[in-house]
């Protein structure tokens, strides 16, 4: 599996890391979102957000409405699995529907729903290191996203990260 | 309920409200969008009756059974022909599509059926007319501060039917971050109320919690700074063995959210020249909000309204007050009116 790990040492690198992976999702591609509550999966995609020409400031958690759906260069559908109480409330959703769409989704706390993720995706795992540091993980679950894998790492390798940042097939 | 003095002899327009979103099924007739004349919510004990105490599952497949014995058992209690509607309002966003599908399709149906006007209403907007219902004496303008699990919506009300939106939460909603931080404390999610019920015996200073976008030009709200400051406040303590100080994290954090909320209302009430202030949505029962706003409300002349308990979990009665201004001001929602899960405040 191919992966990318990133230090962030504050909301504005987390948002600019959205921005950057933005640019190497396509329509149809599915990003699942991991991490404790409030870790800042919810400012990632903001991010991602920025990089398809959404308003950061009209993106928001959708924990209580389960989705939020923007208009941006491709349509992005925000998920979010917290709130459920069990995995099968997710079919009220009609979740296939959007999955057939053109857009990109991004669930948080997908892990919750894994079985009803699709076989290739991209996985993300923010975790804390302090207050204002987090490890983000890039993972290619499917060769699909070998390349956004590729692509990321290339541009990280470029951004004079030193080793705030490494790059990986395990 | 609504008080009835003051209504005009006679029958007024009679608007159908019908309110699938979520997780109730619900119906009502109201008079003149102020007279409750009937209120049905299928979590009643009266529907369970009906099914013999079974309620089945699944939120859409429940709202199938129960949405045409709901609206009749309205319009029966209402002592309301079908005939008799002025118009029919329904609720089309935000929710479960499955579920708002549900009432849609009956509220068209009928529609159809009796050559009566349809109006489709914003649930969010519907919470807002909860006031109005219990205070028909009270006129716009006015500022309205939604709060609730999923808003944060700060509103002006020039007229009822029409509003301007002039902020909202840019993260996570008040009572999102309520009923988080009560997850991370042990309590079941969701646990807000829980949070404010244990605020009563703390110290509301005993931690200094970030309030977001306080001292910021803006009417928008941030709260996600606040949750992620309490959980890793909660851990800190947790990581050195400490027991947690329950009531006072739960004070400190209702004092933080209150403060916020508060404090862009009453500058909105000032900014707007309005003397009357609504709030709305689940929060609105936190007694803590209530208390500060009424106190920094009264020191500007300015009154304070909020709904009975009743009237602020979802109902139908909201539906048809919001669908009787929409309709007089000649709004007409066309046939082919989507159901929309994601529906905002000021989209259509
Ligand atoms: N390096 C960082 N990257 C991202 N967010 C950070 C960072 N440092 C601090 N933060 C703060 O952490 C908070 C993250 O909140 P956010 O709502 O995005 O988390 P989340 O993971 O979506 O939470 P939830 O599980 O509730 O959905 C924000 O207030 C943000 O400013
Ligand atoms: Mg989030």
């Amino acid at each position: 599996m191919k992966a990318v790990m990133v230090c962030s040492e504050g909301p504005d690198e987390t948002l600019a890391l959205g921005e950057m992976l933005a640019k190497w999702l396509r329509p149809g591609d599915t990003v699942n979102l991991v991490g404790d509550l409030g870790v800042g999966k919810t400012v990632l995609v903001k991010g991602i957000a920025t990089g398809l020409g959404i308003d950061p400031a009209t993106v928001t958690s959708p924990t209580f409405a389960l989705i939020h759906e923007y208009t941006g260069s491709v349509p992005l559908y925000h998920f979010d699995a917290y709130r459920l109480k069990r995995p099968e409330e997710w079919e009220d959703l009609g979740y296939e529907e959007y999955l057939r769409g053109q857009g990109i989704s991004v669930v948080e706390w997908g892990d919750l729903v894994q079985v009803y993720l699709p076989p290739q995706h991209l996985e993300i795992e923010i975790k804390r290191v302090t207050e204002t540091k987090r490890q983000i993980w890039f993972r290619a679950v499917g060769q699909h996203f070998d390349l956004v894998i590729d692509e990321l790492g290339r541009e990280l390798s470029h951004a004079g990260l030193g080793d705030r940042y490494c790059y990986g097939n395990r | 309920m609504a008080e009835k003095q003051g209504l005009p002899e006679g029958p007024g327009a009679l608007v159908l409200g019908i309110e699938t979103s979520c997780d109730e099924t619900a119906a009502s007739v109201v008079r003149d969008g102020r007279e409750i004349l009937s209120n049905v919510i299928a979590s009643q004990v009266d529907l369970h009756r009906l099914f013999g105490g079974v309620v089945p599952e699944i939120a859409s497949r429940k709202h199938i059974e129960l949405i045409m014995p709901v609206i009749d058992l309205a319009l029966k209690k209402a002592d309301t022909k079908p005939e008799a509607l002025s118009a029919i309002a329904v609720t089309y966003g935000p929710g479960l599509v499955g579920a708002l599908l549900v009432g849609l399709s009956a509220a068209k149906a009928m529609a159809l059926a009796l050559d009566c006007p349809l109006v489709g209403i914003n649930h969010i907007e519907g919470h807002i007319y909860a006031n109005v219902l219990q205070y028909p004496e009270v006129e716009p303008p006015l500022i309205c501060l939604t709060v609730s699990g999923g808003h944060t919506d700060l509103l002006y009300i020039d007229e009822y039917g029409h509003y301007e939106i002039l902020g909202r939460t840019r993260d996570d909603a008040a009572g999102e971050a309520f009923d988080k931080i009560a997850r991370v404390m042990g309590l079941d999610y969701p646990g807000g109320p829980e949070i404010a019920r244990m605020a009563v015996d703390g110290d509301p200073k005993a931690i200094d919690f970030p309030r977001g976008l306080m001292q910021a030009d803006t009417y928008d709200f941030s709260f996600s700074g606040l949750k992620t400051a309490a959980i890793n406040h909660i851990h800190t303590l947790e990581q050195r063995g400490e027991e947690l100080p329950v009531a006072d994290i739960a004070a400190s954090l209702q004092a933080a959210i209150v403060d916020v909320l508060t404090n862009k209302t009453i500058a909105a009430a000032k900014a707007y020249g309005a003397k009357t202030v609504f709030l709305s949505g689940g929060v609105a029962a936190n007694e803590g909000l209530r208390t500060q706003l009424d106190l920094l409300a009264t020191a500007q002349g300015m009154r304070v309204y909020y709904p009975s308990p009743v009237l602020c979990t979802d109902n139908a009665a909201m539906i048809a007050c919001a669908g009787y201004y929409r309709y007089r001001r000649g709004e007409r929602s066309p046939w082919d009116l989507n159901a929309v899960p994601n529906l905002r405040l000021g989209e259509t």
